[in-house]
């Protein structure tokens, strides 16, 4: 027994390190993916091909003046990023990182908690989220923070919608809300994105309303909203802010990985012979190549798509993403009844 | 009555019915990633600048050099014309009369012991340039360096005047177009009459 606390504890800390890293280096494919679009070269200065860049930035944030405006309230005001850090790295406990470890016959799960809701789980967890973004910018007392906060709370109340309801059809399919089970029935190639195409683009657009990602990233909003919600932030509070949307996009991808694109399993995975563990270590790789395809994809319509109006993301979400996601559920329902 | 316009360029703007495919914008979504990961391969733009800097053309006017002669005196003789003629009342400068013994140094009897410009006055027009009669000043196609204070910015003596070294001079000889050679030479002009 305790060693297999021991092992959850290790596994829950490797975790963590490794969505640190994985955040702390997006950053810097961020750049250098919006540099190579733009024709440029992005950061290349520190180290080979930039890549102390985001220490470089990580110390530069912890160093700068922790600025607090007067009329903030304070502790609200500490609350909010430390909240959108806290949820965005809580969703990776229910994600399944690879098959199972045996090691001397004894079965190690490659994942921190395989509840039976795990869906139900991520999206409690992801819209918690909500709250941090609205707590820091009402903590601010700024008009355009505040408007930032409105604004995303909106956003992401009307997306997890669409988003909740795409996720119904692949339960439906599946019978079940454990994303083990779930990642276990797409054994091979049997991805769940050939039978719900449409799940699927439903869902990916609301992961973009949900991270608050171009072209929906309306509640920071440059152009309009100073910052948003993030305009009276500084130091490593911005930092927290900052990194917790880079987390939320590692997650969301590994979300979609496991959702729709059969999380580790990859083809042909009986026939190649590995042992377990050997299995378990391919598939975490294989699992972390089609996350970081999503974050490549996050990036790449970041630097493609115009920021949508507020209206147009509006009438997007109501009227358009909600009513899809009825009717893929609706004709998913009637297809299974009909192969009863 | 019907209003006169201005231009006759006006086109009436099309409010034609969008169709389906368009409507729902995702094939048009496609396209633009297309054509953004195309930038993916691109020529890059950007000049890593400190390691590569970009082909300047030969009269670019970049920093100030003091010239010496080919005997590696200076030129500047101190007459203060391109003090004068800067827009910028960037340069200042003190003379100073050659002592016996000096013939080395200074070309003529008269030198500038202090020679300054202050390069964040400085508007690179090439006056400066275009107002010596001694060749003594010229602009090169070196950039001022960044620096953290100001007084940095006042370039003295020691940071224009060009080495003395044959192999080190720096080389102005493509600035020095026929009408500028023969501005400065020609016998017959008003301003070389002795």
């Amino acid at each position: 027994m305790t060693i297999y606390i021991l092992y959850k504890v290790l596994l829950a800390s490797a975790i963590l390190v490794v969505s640190l890293l994985v955040a702390m280096y997006s950053t810097l494919i961020e750049r250098k993916v919006a540099g190579f679009f733009q024709d440029r070269l992005g950061p290349d200065r520190a180290g080979p091909w930039g890549m102390f860049q985001p220490l470089a930035d990580g110390i530069k944030l912890f160093f700068k003046e922790e600025f607090i405006p007067n009329t903030a309230d304070k502790f609200l005001y500490i609350l909010g990023p430390s909240l959108t850090m806290l949820v965005a790295l809580l969703t990776s406990a229910a994600i399944p990182w690879g098959s199972d470890f045996v090691i001397h016959g004894k079965v190690y799960p490659f994942q921190v908690a395989d509840i039976n809701i795990g869906i139900l789980y991520i999206f409690a967890v992801v819209s918690i989220g909500v709250y941090g973004i609205m707590i820091g910018g009402w903590a601010s007392n700024n008009k355009y923070s505040l408007l930032g906060a409105v604004r995303a709370s909106s956003q992401m109340i009307s997306y997890e919608l669409a988003m909740s309801l795409a996720i119904i059809s692949i339960v439906m399919m599946t019978g079940s809300l454990s994303m083990k089970e779930i990642v276990e029935q797409q054994k091979g190639i049997h991805w769940n994105i050939w039978y719900q195409p449409l799940a699927f683009l439903i869902f990916l657009i609301c992961a973009f309303a949900e991270t608050n990602r171009s072209p929906f990233d309306l509640p920071e909003c440059e152009t309009e909203l100073v910052g948003g919600y993030h305009t009276e932030y500084s130091s490593m509070k911005l930092g927290f802010y900052l990194f917790a949307e880079y987390i939320n996009m590692f997650i969301s991808g590994a979300v979609m990985a496991t959702l729709f694109f059969g999380g580790y399993n990859f083809p042909f995975i009986d026939r190649i012979g590995l042992s377990p563990n050997a299995l378990a270590i391919t598939g975490f790789f294989i699992l972390m190549t089609k996350i970081t395809f999503f974050g490549f994809v996050f990036m790449w319509v970041r630097w493609t798509l115009p920021r949508f109006r507020y209206d147009q993301l509006m009438r997007l979400g109501w009227k358009t993403l909600i009513p899809l996601a009825i009717l893929n559920m609706v004709v998913t329902g009637v297809v299974i009844l009909l192969n009863k | 009555m019907k209003m006169k316009r201005i231009s006759d360029k006006s086109v009436v703007v099309s409010n034609k019915k969008m169709s389906f495919l368009e409507k729902i914008y995702l094939p048009a979504v496609i396209g633009g990633m297309i054509t953004t990961f195309g930038h993916l391969f691109r020529k890059k733009a950007t000049i890593r600048y400190p390691e590569k800097t970009r082909p300047v053309s030969a009269i670019y006017r970049g920093r100030q050099v003091l010239k010496r002669d080919d005997e590696g005196r200076e030129r500047c003789t101190a007459c203060g014309l391109c003090a004068i003629a800067c827009p910028a009342e960037a340069i200042t400068m003190v003379g100073a009369e050659r002592k016996p013994g000096e013939e080395m140094l200074y070309r003529e009897e008269k030198y500038a012991s202090v020679y300054e410009i202050n390069m964040l006055r400085c508007i690179f027009c090439g006056f400066c340039e275009e107002a010596c009669p001694k060749e003594a000043i010229f602009l090169t196609g070196q950039l001022v360096f960044s620096d953290y204070a100001r007084g940095t910015f006042i370039y003295g003596k020691e940071d224009l005047l060009e080495p003395s070294d044959p192999d080190k001079r720096i080389d102005v000889s493509k600035r020095e177009t026929q009408e500028v050679i023969s501005f400065k030479t020609k016998s017959e002009l008003k301003h070389n009459k002795k």
